[in-house]
């Protein structure tokens, strides 16, 4: 039985680019500059570990720091407000690029630099310089809290609320599917302030009435911690309201589009990868005296591979350009490109496990572990069916 | 003190490198730069950080897609750069004793202490450029570098040789070659990349400092012969046969 396991695959680490695919449309030269930087670090300091913090559930918070110190943890908040000052093209590349090497620790990048983007967008100057400096360096971690056990979609009725007592909110009520949640230093809670108003407000780990869920068992995303937030009288000063009451639900808007960005870009990387390792099983395995690649069937699946690839790429770097431009169709093609980028990788990734056959199925393969990680993406920031439901509001009205 | 890194954009080592009859294909190959030009940025910003020098300019010889390496080399810690513009072809009309003239124009122009590069370019493997520097400039040099101390306008290098290493220790200014184990260059921050926007880079076209002589000619580019199976043989005999007539070895 001819088996592979030589091919040490952990070490086979091609030093510069994406291996195969890597096309530079919407990229200029300090995006190309960036992309490099970016995935020699990927490749150097993630991919080789991926595998073990899936396996250990191991949030590498060294890495995260490290990712910090690279400029990745506020690449959009203004320069002025102590963030990196790039645009949400530079931060589709490069999360695209740190997701190659592992898909769930850049996931939880993206949540630390919207969190960030929330303070600077919102934040008054009191709020911006306490968090985004501690923010930019993980000195301290971020959460963003709006899925409740009954609210998920349907986010609007929420049902966690922060009643005013004197100078302070108390609040009550519980969020759960929180990424970072009990590891997290702050959590921007989304609650509702009123019957209709939705407000954020800060919470700092170590309030008292603030507990958290045990960390829940998941299909993927392992390295990163997730469990409920739970609020029992949680005592906040109103000084901890982000922007004003009522405007949760606007701020949530402004950092929607470009939230799905992010995943979408995530999912990027990852099909990546999958499908550089496939190219590579394809010619070295041998079956009935030939490489995999000389069967028709095969070829067809990976050229279909290598366009839901490209199209993905495409799009949802398209949309970064237009909420850059500030285009009026960007929630538009946020959607489109949220939607149609992490189902396409998705199904490379899957169909990158049906080449890799019963190999595919091995953990030491990799491949299953980016079906898995990307499989949550098809569902979190907005459900793809809340993004058709988006695309077809905006195209229909 | 002022230090002079040397950098050349190579083909990027993991891509699969087509030959046509004239060269290599470099149409839409990927390019970055040369490893070992990169370990000498590296050196001379941890030299900086060590405040044993105070200036690092970085110097090109290429079209302007150079210019790529040269901010790579800003990134990384450089603090200015010197762009000397031509389109001949880098990896085959810009040949080591043209590229030490024009370097040697440059270090007389400036007064530097010290240069640095790489040992050799990982596209021509020539090996020679900055002993061909040190020639000119008639400097000591101390090549295949894998450590480097300075001090008091000593430089202090231990060299990877065929037979082990050996320390050489001489007088600045002078010329120092990097290899491979002499550091690992740092990841290129966001910031750093940024920062590197707005410094200086001049830009010189290589008419005003030299010529190229092509005094080498490349007659030839083939890739190597693909590897064919070996074959069993029944004894010595016919193993002998085989080295003899088939392998030529005798």
């Amino acid at each position: 039985m001819q088996i592979i396991r030589n091919r040490l695959m952990v070490n086979h680490i091609p030093r510069f680019g994406f291996k195969y695919m890597s096309d530079s449309t919407f990229l200029n030269e300090e995006h190309l500059q960036i992309q490099k930087a970016a995935l020699d670090f990927s490749k150097e300091k993630m991919l080789p570990y991926s595998a073990e913090w899936d396996k250990k559930h191991h949030f590498p918070k060294d890495v995260l720091r490290e990712l910090a110190a690279m400029g990745f943890s506020t690449i959009y908040v203004k320069q002025e407000s102590g963030g990196v000052g790039l645009d949400r093209l530079t931060a589709s590349v490069i999360f695209e690029a740190l997701s190659y090497g592992d898909v769930t620790t850049t996931a939880y990048l993206t949540i630390q630099n919207m969190c960030a983007y929330m303070v600077d967008q919102f934040g008054n100057e009191e709020q911006k310089k306490t968090w985004i400096p501690r923010f930019g360096t993980f000195d301290a971690f971020a959460s963003y809290c709006l899925t409740e056990p009954n609210s998920g979609s349907d986010s609007k009725n929420m049902k966690t609320f922060a009643k005013k007592d004197g100078n302070d909110y108390v609040i009550n009520g519980s969020k759960c599917f929180i990424s970072g949640g009990s590891v997290s230093d702050v959590y921007l809670l989304m609650c509702k302030t009123s019957e209709k108003d939705v407000s954020c407000i800060i919470v700092e780990k170590g309030t008292p009435g603030l507990s958290f869920g045990k960390l829940e068992d998941k299909m993927g995303w392992n390295a990163s911690p997730t469990s409920m937030v739970l609020f029992d009288n949680v005592r906040v000063p109103q000084s901890n309201l982000l922007g004003k009451e009522g405007n949760g639900f606007k701020m949530a808007m402004s950092a929607l589009d470009g939230g799905r960005i992010n995943i979408a870009s995530c999912s990027l990387g990852g099909a990546s990868f999958a499908f550089d390792l496939s190219k590579d099983y394809l010619h070295d395995r041998k079956q009935f005296g030939q490489p995999l690649a000389s069967f028709q069937g095969l070829q067809f699946k990976f050229a279909d591979m290598a366009t839901n690839l490209v199209t993905s790429r495409l799009i949802v770097r398209q949309a970064a350009q237009m909420i850059d431009n500030n285009h009026p169709d960007k929630t538009l093609y946020s959607a489109m490109a949220k939607r149609y980028a992490t189902d396409s990788c998705f199904n490379v990734a899957n169909e990158a496990l049906q080449l890799h056959g019963g190999y595919g199925y091995l953990s030491e393969y990799q491949i299953e572990r980016i079906v898995r990680d990307l499989r949550v993406h098809q569902i979190l920031e907005g459900t793809n069916e809340i993004m058709k439901v988006i695309i077809s509001r905006n195209l229909l009205k | 003190m002022k230090v002079l890194v040397a950098v050349k954009r190579v083909v990027d080592s993991g891509i699969k490198v087509r030959v046509k009859p004239d060269g290599i294909d470099l149409q839409g190959v990927k390019m970055t730069i040369n490893p070992f030009c990169e370990i000498a940025v590296e050196e001379a910003v941890r030299l900086k950080e060590k405040k044993l020098i105070a200036e690092i300019v970085a110097i090109t010889i290429g079209p302007k897609q150079g210019a790529e390496s040269l901010r790579h080399a800003l990134a990384l810690g450089a603090d200015k750069a010197i762009h000397v513009t031509t389109d001949a072809r880098i990896d085959q009309a810009v040949q080591p004793l043209d590229i030490a003239n024009i370097l040697a124009k440059i270090v007389e122009r400036d007064n530097y202490n010290l240069v640095l590069m790489g040992k050799q370019s990982i596209d021509d493997d020539f090996n020679q450029t900055g002993q061909m520097l040190a020639g000119l400039l008639d400097w000591p040099q101390a090549t295949f570098a894998s450590n480097i101390q300075i001090s008091d306008g000593i430089a202090q290098v231990i060299r990877e040789i065929d037979g082990g290493l050996q320390t050489v220790k001489f007088k600045l200014p002078g010329v120092i070659t990097c290899d491979l184990r002499l550091n690992q260059p740092r990841f290129a921050s966001v910031p750093n990349i940024m920062k590197a926007k707005s410094k200086p880079l001049e830009t010189i076209p290589l008419e005003k400092l030299g010529k190229l002589h092509n005094s080498i000619q490349i007659t030839k580019t083939e890739a190597p012969a693909i590897r064919k199976g070996g074959a069993i043989v029944e004894n010595v005999d016919v193993l002998l046969q085989k080295l003899r007539n088939e392998a030529k070895l005798f």
